[in-house]
């Protein structure tokens, strides 16, 4: 893999979009509310369909980074400006562009004050968020993923719940603890190459011991970020607390910062390592599968369901990577964008009910069927995604995912059959819940009474369910885009040593 | 030797610190005529001479003025090399943007007197011969012009009691220090037969196990400097002096202080020690460990603001200091020279904003300067907010932000110099650690401005947005194109 010397441009319009937006709502008067979401929407919606023309190039048929290009930044240092995307990077850079809208819709009505600085925190976010997926360059890359840390800081902090305070400097310490310990092992990389630069990093040769110690610096901090087991207690508070946008946004595309890590630099920068470690990464991606769908089952609140599903879904995730093959790989992939329209829905359509009745205790609710027949059947497709029912998205991922498993030549056949009993959790505490919300009879008052979805809620959940329906009927195009640049990388991770 | 003369004294090198020198002997008599009324005048004549001078340095950088560097000057006992250069431009940016925060300052406290300025220039000039100083001798005098006006500064606010015991304090700790360095400088002259740097090395050349006198001697001025700089356990006077002395003294002190030290402990160190390089490493290691730890966790349990300031100020010393130790290698030492010079300008710009935010917060009586007094800030005062949220993220590390660029280059450094030498690793992981701790006090400062309900008033005068926007430009600047000033610090080259 090599970066042409020339300046990406493409790549920096992208990212420059949302950030324009941000420079926009920054200098708007703080009164002029509507001409803000309209500003918003309109350059998260234009980043999308700009982003689309990402696609124009032959991922399917090369696995080298397309639309890229590096620049000396800090040349002394030997520090580049580099971005670029490949077949894996392409699907995150579109979820994140296509979350966005989605959260900014999801926000119209919900946030009264400070509107301003909230959109600009949610328009500096995206930026931020596309360059921790198209950074070539480690410096570049350490910059945007400690930058996401402050507007998510602020988007829990000032616009959450009542103990945003407690949850969002939880966040913000738990997450930055992890990516300093990643500085050091960054440093030490570009010392030793000479240079930050992705393409000179790969072939830079590690010893075998100090690579199992820079990984593990790598895995800390992305493993806080998945969140993998036991580093995940950031994350409940974090999601209950934060407003809805930001729990999309969270749950959505921040998490999967961490599994992109993980396949972006652990895997191909530390080989052995990755074979070494990865029954161990794997044993605590199970743990988490079963612990994060046994303490979701406990929960009362919806919310705080939804955000331990994602320590259990975000584990399968994890034991696809560290399958270290190609089918595991790709349904990790898959699955990241998959958790990525399911979770972010759930978040989504949570959000529209904590908006009309301001509580979000199951036993507050009972027979919404009735009250709210379209909404309750979008949740029920969207339920049903993130339960893994075959013919929607959740199925493709995690079947795939446990194939690679159980192929995998790093993995005994255990760590399968155990993640198996989480699809069987998944579906205890998904069917549950709906169970208690959306069926049986509806006899709390307040319920009775409650507005069916809006349009412009519908438009914000449609996206996702586009998606939902269209990635579980017909996902070979997404696994098609993806598949060389992922047989590239399970090639450098299990090519035998001398 | 030979009959010193005028001219062999090559003064065209100096001409910087001979005009601001002249100036400010000038502005203390000019200052007698100024009317009580318009001592802003007295300001306005300072920053003209400190401008000036600046100008003055950057022709010398330049080398469009005076002989070609790096050169000599006072028969060997003034070395003017980019080190001394670049530092010394750190000095005068401390120096006015000190003079701007105090301009409006002053009067509203009430100590608007024309000699707060003169003893800013005295105190500036000290720190710009601290480091240009290649005798120990001069090192003295240097620190000496350095601190007592500090002195005479942190005190500045009488009759007010903590202003007094500020001044008190920092007087007889500071003089117990110095006593330190000229006790040291004797027992290396006993050593070594001489105090000039140069000197010293030629006779230390491998024969240190011989000299122990000049070890000690060598280890009390290390002392002495380190009380300069806050390092721990020389640091005791900073939270009393900096909550006491007045605000803008404050950001003019926490800064150029730390430049005088650090200017000489690394020209000291690398110069006169080479050979010792192993050990001066291991105790700055030991002593820069103490430092992050200490400042950064008592740093958490501060609720003036001003004293949360002064610990983050000992923090920021040992990340320095991890710099200076990682001079020990080498290989590295231009690496962490670079790296100590671009975190002192950086810290400038960054620690002297956040003075600057603090200043336009505090109350006429000198009251208002708890964490608690920021709260809401973000709503009545959205501008200040925006400016301290950059500062506290450039004092954590964060980015887009200078205070991040300078701690990656120091950890650069630091990792570079660690091979083969476990424990400067190990100073590294703590000094990420520390930054991670720091992160829960610089952020409960932006969590007060932002998330907290409360009214506050602050007044921003001309000059105090004045030196707050350029604070601002240059702490985000420098955080997404350090380039130019990151090259400028590689020029900052000790002669050898």
């Amino acid at each position: 893999m090599s970066i042409e010397p020339v300046f990406p441009t493409f790549l920096t319009v992208l990212l420059a979009i949302p950030f324009v937006g941000f420079v926009v709502v920054l200098f708007t008067p703080s009164n002029r509310h509507e001409f803000i979401k309209w500003v918003a929407m309109l350059f998260t919606a234009a980043t999308f369909f700009v982003s689309l023309a990402l696609l124009g190039q032959p991922f399917s048929h090369s696995s080298e980074m397309m639309w890229s290009g590096a620049v000396p930044w800090i040349p002394t240092a030997g520090i580049f400006y580099a971005l670029g995307v490949d077949g894996i990077s392409i699907w995150l850079v579109l979820l994140t562009t296509l979350i966005s809208p989605v959260a900014v819709l999801s926000s119209w009505t919900s946030i009264e004050d400070r509107i301003k600085e909230y959109f600009a925190a949610m328009l500096i976010l995206e930026t931020a968020m596309l360059g921790v997926f198209m950074a070539q360059d480690l410096f570049l890359f350490y910059i945007f993923w400690e930058f996401t840390l402050v507007p998510m800081y602020f988007l829990i902090g000032v616009w959450g719940g009542p103990r945003r305070l407690y949850a969002s400097v939880k966040f913000f310490l738990y997450t930055m603890a992890g990516s300093l310990l990643m500085l050091l092992a960054i440093l030490w990389l570009g010392i030793k190459a000479g240079s930050f630069l992705m393409p000179d990093l790969l072939a830079l040769e590690i010893p075998l011991g100090l690579g199992r110690w820079l990984f593990l610096a790598f895995a800390i901090a992305f493993a806080i970020k998945v969140p993998l087991w036991p580093l995940h207690s950031w994350l409940p508070d974090a999601h209950v607390e934060a407003p809805t946008a930001g729990s999309i946004i969270l749950a959505g595309i921040l998490l999967k910062m961490g599994t992109y890590g993980l396949v972006r630099f652990n895997l191909p920068l530390f080989p052995e390592a990755s074979r070494f470690f990865a029954p161990y990464m794997a044993a605590l991606a199970v743990v988490g599968i079963i612990y994060g769908a046994w303490v979701s089952f406990a929960q009362t609140d919806v919310k705080k369901l939804v955000a331990y599903s994602s320590v259990s879904h975000l584990g399968f995730v994890v034991l696809g990577i560290f399958s270290l093959n190609a089918i595991g790989l790709q349904g990790a992939i898959l699955q990241m964008i998959n958790h990525g329209l399911s979770t972010g829905a759930l978040f989504l359509l949570v959000g529209m009910i904590y908006e009309r009745r301001h509580t979000r205790e199951m036993n507050e609710f009972g027979g919404l069927w009735k009250a709210m027949p379209v909404y309750s059947a979008i949740m029920f497709v969207v339920t049903l995604s993130s339960m893994g029912l075959p013919g929607l998205n959740g199925f493709v991922g995690e079947f795939t995912i446990l194939m690679g498993s159980f192929n995998s030549t790093v993995l005994s056949p255990i760590y399968t059959g155990l993640a198996t009993i989480g699809v069987i959790l998944a579906a205890i505490y998904l069917l549950t819940m709906f169970q208690k919300v959306f069926l049986g009879p509806l006899d709390n008052e307040k319920n009775k009474k409650l507005a069916d979805i809006t349009p412009r809620e519908l438009l914000a959940a449609l996206p996702l369910l586009v998606f939902i329906v269209v990635i579980g009927v017909y996902a070979a195009p997404f696994f098609n885009v993806m598949a060389p640049a992922v047989q590239a990388l399970v090639q450098t991770t299990v090519a035998v040593l001398p | 030797m030979e009959v010193p003369t005028l001219a062999s004294f090559n003064l065209e090198a100096v001409l910087p610190i001979l005009v601001l020198a002249g100036w400010a002997i000038l502005i203390l008599s000019v200052d007698l005529f100024i009317p009580r009324k318009h001592k802003a005048w007295t300001a306005w004549l300072t920053l003209l001479g400190l401008s000036a001078t600046g100008v003055l340095l950057a022709l010398q950088a330049l080398g469009l003025l005076g002989p070609v560097l790096p050169t000599e000057s006072f028969h060997g006992m003034l070395v003017i090399d980019g080190f001394a250069l670049f530092l010394q431009g750190v000095v005068l940016v401390a120096a006015i943007l000190g003079v701007l925060l105090a301009v409006n300052y002053l009067p509203r406290r009430g100590i608007e007197r024309g000699e707060y300025h003169t003893l800013i220039m005295f105190s500036s000039l000290g720190m710009m011969i601290m480091s240009m100083a290649s005798d120990l001798i001069v090192v003295f005098i240097a620190l000496e012009m350095l601190s007592i006006p500090l002195y005479i500064l942190s005190g500045f606010a009488h009759p007010e009691a903590s202003s007094e015991e500020a001044a008190m304090k920092y007087f007889l700790l500071g003089a117990f220090a110095s006593g330190f360095l000229v006790y040291g400088v004797a027992l290396t002259y006993g050593g070594t037969g001489t105090t000039a740097l140069s000197g010293i090395v030629d006779t230390l050349q491998g024969q240190v196990l011989n000299l122990p006198l000049a070890l000690i001697g060598m280890g009390m001025i290390f002392v002495g400097l380190a009380f300069k700089v806050a390092a721990v356990p020389f640091h005791m006077w900073t939270p009393d002096v900096y909550q006491g002395a007045p605000t803008s003294v404050v950001a003019f002190m926490s800064v150029g202080a730390k430049v005088g030290g650090f200017a000489a402990m690394l020209r000291v160190l690398i110069t006169a020690l080479p050979m010792a390089s192993a050990e001066w490493g291991t105790v700055v290691t030991v002593v820069a460990v103490l430092t992050m730890i200490i400042g950064n966790v008592v740093a958490i349990s501060q609720s003036d603001i001003k004293r949360m300031l002064a610990y983050s100020s000992i923090a920021h010393a040992g990340y320095i200091l991890l710099a200076v130790a990682a001079a020990q290698a080498p290989e590295v030492t231009q690496q962490a020279v670079t790296a100590a010079a671009f975190y002192l300008l950086a810290y400038a710009f960054t620690n002297i904003g956040a003075f600057a935010v603090v200043i336009a917060l505090e109350k006429d009586d000198g009251s208002g300067t708890r964490i608690e007094d920021f709260s809401g800030l973000s709503r009545s005062r959205p501008f200040l907010a925006a400016a301290m949220l950059l500062f506290m993220f450039s004092l954590t590390g964060m980015p887009p932000s200078a205070g991040m660029v300078g701690k990656w280059f120091v950890f650069q450094a630091a990792v570079n110099a660690s091979a083969g030498n476990p424990l400067l690793l190990a100073a590294t992981i703590v000094g990420v650690l520390t930054s991670v701790i720091s992160a829960f006090y610089y952020v409960r400062v932006i969590l007060t401005m932002y998330m907290r309900e409360g009214t506050t008033e602050a007044q921003v005068k001309p000059a105090l947005m004045a030196a707050l926007v350029i604070a601002v430009v240059v702490t985000f600047l420098a955080g997404i194109i350090p380039s130019p000033l990151y090259e400028m610090a590689q020029q900052a080259l000790l002669r050898l």
